[in-house]
């Protein structure tokens, strides 16, 4: 595995290369749930699964990426965290998993000439904060910030992350409509926080297992792009 | 150009203006001032504090054994653009505590931003300068520091004794018709640039220019502002380098963005303060105002808050300092 280092604003993204997969082939970028990280090696079911090349993204504040000083974290940070690692390694599917898959998704909304489709599978930070937001907090951190990763200010920050159904919604719809495929979004988790409830509803939207939208995925008729500016 | 001990209230200033005047929903038609540079003054007090390794500048005006008033600016503003209304306020009888707020001003350039971290902000600031037994003091923000006064009191009610919110009332009012599907393209237009400016945002320096048009591209987003006090903006918010001045405000920063946040949350949110309220709302609307009317607020508004609309843009408290700080200065009372 090859980490490159991508600059995002003023913090250093760890980008991955977990596997180089054969030539010709899309490529697939994980992205992971909160107070988690890139995985070491590239999980069974999906190394089974996948021919092309796979990376993994670590979001700020998580893995071997930088820590900004004194929070100030979103989804749509992550979000831009994403369009950071897909303008480096160019149009791919991604895999996210818990936060991972809520960040995927506005991803796809917001850059869809960049994504081909996308998985969303269960892991942490999937529920985020509720679909609006709960009697005002001045939140800090539990534990001691010292720009050790997971930051204590992501897990703080992007727990209390507020998803109204409607607003990831749009981005769904967004994607789907310049897509151009049936089915370019799969969801392969049993858990439905009301945003994600919401993203089922949506058409172009599936519910399957993992292995059945990496399959789907893989034979998807999608040209190998180039890096899109 | 540079900040003068005087500071002078000009002659609509102070019109007897009473509580009576601030009944919910009246429209008190003040005189329109001029405001001067010459009723500017520098803080008489400037020092940094930590907040979990940010470092936020601090301004202080007034004898620091007066009672604490605190007041937040507006999104790409600084404490500095109360240099004319902050001394009023002293001169009632106030220590006047404002702070530039992450990646404005004087404060640090942070690598990320957000409310949750402008709210812990401007609590360490707080709980620096007036810790929780020294009782609950009075707020005052105007703009996106009004909104943070807002969520500073539903989050901390028992550390404010009154609030004053300067043209920063959400709007929940619809938008102008626009078609749905002109909407989808409208907002996929805004995420795309939104995207393109965050990868080359830590790349980005700020255009530099002379003072004089510094101040007239300011005067895009405050054309009601007279030259003259932008130029006096540029000498207190910019920095002067060998190609010219730039403003001090991370260039990271830029107006507008997106997000899942709705402004009926706000609403809802101040609805339930019980912190006595003044809103000023105001009735000229500008580039950088939040187009919010009475009408929008007014089933929002906590018991017993005040509603005024100033005869004013969006900067009320610079466009009638004088007016702005009676009004202000009668709704704190006495700050014995």
């Amino acid at each position: 595995m090859t980490v490159t280092f991508l600059q995002h604003g003023r913090v250093s993204l760890a980008l991955h290369q977990m596997r180089i997969g054969a030539d010709g082939q899309p490529s697939l970028l994980l992205l992971h749930g909160l107070g988690s990280r890139t995985p070491e090696h590239v999980p069974a079911q999906i190394d089974a699964a996948w021919t092309g090349p796979i990376y993994g993204l670590d979001f700020t504040g998580h893995g071997l990426s930088g820590v900004p000083t004194g929070g100030g974290y979103s989804a749509e940070l992550l979000m831009a965290d994403a369009d950071s690692a897909l303008r480096s390694i160019g149009p791919a599917f991604l895999l996210g998993a818990g936060l991972g898959g809520y960040v995927a998704l506005l991803t796809a909304g917001a850059a869809p000439q960049r994504v081909r489709g996308i998985a969303v599978m269960g892991g942490t930070g999937l529920s985020g904060g509720g679909t609006r937001p709960g009697s005002e907090v001045i939140a800090v951190p539990a534990a001691r910030v010292d720009g050790s990763t997971p930051d204590p200010f992501a897990l703080l920050e992007l727990a209390m992350d507020v998803r109204p159904p409607n607003y990831v919604a749009s981005f769904v719809r967004r994607f789907v409509a310049d897509n151009g495929s049936d089915q370019p979004v799969s969801v392969c988790t049993a858990a439905r926080p009301p945003w994600l409830a919401a993203v089922v509803e949506e058409f172009g939207v599936g519910v399957v297992s993992l292995g059945e939208a990496l399959e789907s995925f893989a034979r998807s008729d999608w040209p190998t792009g180039e890096v899109q500016p | 150009m540079s900040p003068t001990g005087n500071a002078a209230v000009s002659k609509a200033a102070l019109t007897g203006l009473t509580m009576a005047d601030v009944a919910r929903g009246t429209v008190i038609d003040a005189e329109r001032e001029t405001v001067s540079v010459a009723h500017a003054v520098a803080p008489q007090r400037q020092y940094s504090v930590n907040s979990y390794g940010i470092r936020i500048a601090v301004h202080e005006w007034g004898h620091p054994d007066n009672p604490v008033v605190f007041l937040i600016h507006g999104g790409l503003d600084f404490a500095r653009t109360y240099d004319v209304f902050a001394p009023m306020l002293a001169a009632g009888g106030w220590r006047v505590v404002s702070w530039d707020q992450r990646c404005h001003g004087d404060s640090e350039w942070a690598s990320l931003t957000n409310w949750s971290a402008d709210l812990r902000d401007a609590a360490a600031v707080i709980d620096h300068v007036s810790p929780m037994a020294d009782g609950p003091v009075a707020v005052i923000g105007h703009s996106k520091g009004g909104a943070m006064t807002l969520r500073l009191a539903e989050a901390w009610p028992h550390r404010f004794s009154k609030l004053v919110n300067i043209d920063g009332i959400p709007s929940n009012s619809p938008q102008p018709d626009v078609v749905d599907a002109m909407q989808t393209r409208l907002a996929s237009g805004e995420l795309s640039t939104w995207l393109d400016f965050r990868q080359m945002a830590g790349k980005k320096e700020r255009k530099p220019d002379t003072l004089e048009g510094l101040a007239r591209r300011r005067a895009r987003m405050n054309p009601r502002l007279a030259h003259e006090w932008l130029c006096y903006l540029v000498s207190v918010g910019a920095f002067k380098s060998d190609d010219g001045w730039r403003w001090k405000i991370d260039p990271m920063l830029r107006p507008g963005g997106f997000g899942p946040w709705r402004p009926e949350w706000s609403l809802e949110g101040m609805a339930q303060l019980s912190v006595p309220l003044l809103a000023v709302l105001c009735e000229e609307q500008e580039p950088m105002g939040w187009a919010t009317r009475p009408r929008h607020v007014q089933r929002y508004l906590p018991q017993g808050a005040e509603l005024v609309v100033a005869p004013t843009g969006h900067f009320i408290h610079i466009e009638a300092p004088g007016w702005a700080s009676s009004l202000v200065l009668s709704f704190l009372g006495s700050p014995t």
